[in-house]
């Protein structure tokens, strides 16, 4: 051991020492009254495999082109307007007048479908990794949910335009949920709101289109991450390593591995105490 | 246990980030009070003088509590709370927040108490959830099936059209609603029907509205000036009417290739019965609209077709054969 001689800290030191305390100070506040700086912190430095893949970004990729879908949806609202009369001609507005408006449609419509197809390419990601195994079913499932929540946000923000072509794909998107048996003739009538396609079915798909499913889709995904945070990454199928996180020691040795939680890859199966 | 064990030092460790109690923050709010009254009254002095308080105010307050962090400790005792006595006797560390700060149950206590306090929270909640969510529910769900308006469209009078001529007519069905109602019927007057002694008007009137999937079916055939039959416009209590003229071999439909006859039979495609038709009626010499209704299939032409009528039914629904067993029960429809 280095014995260190007492010294007369410098100015420099002494400023450092108090620009870190000031910077501390605040986070420290937050984080004693609520907790949320070690809450952020066990989110984002998580343990994960060391031999993770590109394509495991699919997911984060996904998740950014919904964000990039729920900004610009909100600055489109800003100038949109959901009347018959009104509707194309905002639209029009947007794309020629209004500064970068066509930059920023051209992101959401194009984005849009981004957000599928990344949906489906980390779809694809979870199931040649067979990541959606034990004990990940649930978050699959949770997955499936968002893809069907994605298309009915295509299906309703396609009417938005309110062109011809919106307006005949709707019609037509419209009558063939009305040929399901039964509750189809009623699930149609619901979504015109009433006979015809009329103003009312263009101010229930522009609510649906940006609050209903948007909602949804954003419950969905707190419960997707936390699916994701709760039972770590999984490797590669051609890791040799354990997945996912550390796992926390038995605390009650009557329960079956695996059951109450995931078992290490290899020791699947067998006591462990 | 042990209660050595339990006490350990960090847990009861109790040393909150609290700043010292200070004053300043009044004279600060009485700068900020008067700054906002200056705008109003006197933006150039009043708000001045104001804006001078709170900043000097401000900075007092925040020299005030930063004094820890520029290195001048202050006394603060720390908080106190006095150790949980636990039913079964055993002492824990003071227990701050959440479930941890409930007093521990009494071995075999049962708690009634709790118990219908936690059954009236839910009740109450239920039933205040249900008052709240009931009505709510209704009106989203409802206005599309009920008070569905009834329309009736004036297409002008009878004489203007035609005998033995296919006009492409369209209308607003709806005025108020504007052009969005804007529809399209095939047309024509068959002429006077001598039924009885009696002469009747026939007409043949047929939604452009594909029995497949809703699009809009179009006339197989040359249409407008080309036949040199002009086009007749007219404006009744149901907006601009038209008329185009047109010599239809059929209909067709431009999304999935349906196709049918100039009676509405389908003759190819994905269809699943005939085009729609209008109920119509002559009041004063003027010809007017009424409901559509869905149509099986139609026998013979003209004045004379028999025509399988069922009651109105969306775009792709079948009306006869087995499959109707699928659509029991449509939405009420006027």
């Amino acid at each position: 051991m280095a014995v260190t001689t007492r010294r007369k800290p410098t100015r420099a030191e002494i400023r450092k020492e108090r620009m870190q305390m000031a910077i501390n100070y605040p986070l420290d506040w937050v984080e004693e009254r609520s907790g949320l700086v070690g809450g952020i912190r066990y989110f984002l430095f998580r343990k994960v495999p060391s031999d993770t893949n590109w394509m495991q970004t699919l997911g984060s990729a996904t998740l950014t082109a919904f964000l990039v879908q729920v900004i610009t949806g909100v600055i489109l609202a800003m100038y949109y307007k959901p009347t018959p009369g009104d509707a194309y001609g905002s639209i029009q507005n947007i794309t020629d007048q209004v500064t970068l408006g066509w930059l920023v449609r051209g992101m959401h419509r194009w984005g849009a479908s981004v957000f599928i197809i990344l949906m489906f390419l980390h779809m694809g990601r979870v199931f040649l990794f067979g990541a959606y195994k034990y004990p990940r079913e649930l978050n699959w499932i949770v997955g499936v949910l968002i893809l069907v929540m994605g298309m009915m946000e295509g299906f309703t923000g396609y009417l938005l335009p309110w062109d011809q072509t919106a307006y005949w794909a709707t019609v037509v998107g419209i009558n063939l949920n009305g040929t399901a048996p039964i509750a189809g003739p009623w699930l149609a009538q619901f979504l015109r709101g009433g006979q015809e396609i009329g103003a009312d079915t263009l101010t229930r798909f522009y609510s649906m289109h940006m609050l209903l499913i948007p909602g949804a889709i954003i419950g969905l995904i707190t419960l997707h991450l936390y699916l994701v945070i709760r039972l770590g990454v999984t490797s590669p199928p051609w890791s040799k390593e354990a997945a996912g996180m550390e796992r926390a020691a038995a605390t009650n040795g009557n329960l079956r591995p695996g059951l109450t939680r995931p078992a290490t890859r290899g020791s699947a199966g067998r006591d462990s105490d | 246990m042990n209660p050595d064990e339990m006490a350990e030092p960090d847990n009861l460790q109790d040393d909150p980030h609290l700043p010292a109690p200070s004053l300043w923050p009044i004279g600060f709010a009485i700068g900020i009070a008067v700054l906002l009254v200056g705008l109003i009254v006197n933006p150039l002095w009043i708000s001045t003088i104001g804006g001078a308080i709170a900043i000097v105010f401000g900075v007092l307050w925040a020299r005030d509590a930063t004094t820890e962090l520029r290195g001048r400790p202050i006394e603060i005792e720390p908080e106190r709370r006095d150790l949980v006595e636990a039913g079964t006797g055993q002492v824990g560390p003071p227990a701050q927040v959440g479930g941890d700060a409930m007093p521990h149950p009494a071995p075999g206590e049962r708690f009634p108490r709790s118990r219908f306090l936690e059954g009236a929270t839910l009740g109450l909640g239920g039933v205040i959830g249900g008052i709240i969510t009931v009505p709510i529910a209704g009106f989203a769900v409802l206005p599309p099936f009920l008070g569905q308006k009834r329309h009736e469209v004036d297409l002008g009078p009878v004489t203007e059209l035609k005998e033995g001529q296919w006009y492409v007519a369209t209308f607003t069905v709806d005025p108020e609603q504007g052009e969005v109602s804007r529809r399209t019927a095939f047309l024509r007057n068959n002429g006077a029907l001598t039924t009885g002694g009696k002469s009747v008007p026939s007409f043949t009137i047929i939604s452009n509205r594909c029995a497949h999937l809703g699009c809009p079916v179009q006339a197989n055939g040359p249409s407008g000036s080309i036949l040199g039959l002009p086009t007749i416009k007219e404006k009744t209590k149901n907006g601009n009417v038209t008329f185009s003229p047109t010599v239809p071999a059929g209909f067709g439909c431009p999304c999935h290739g349906g196709q049918y006859d100039t009676e509405g039979n389908r003759t190819a495609g994905p269809p699943v019965r005939a085009l729609d038709r209008y109920d119509y009626s002559i009041d004063n010499g003027r010809l007017i609209l009424l409901s559509t209704y869905s149509v099986g299939k139609v026998d013979g032409t003209g004045a004379q077709a028999k025509i399988h009528k069922y009651k109105p039914v969306g775009p792709g629904e079948h009306v006869d054969g087995i499959e109707q067993v699928f659509y029991p029960l449509n939405p009420p429809h006027h």
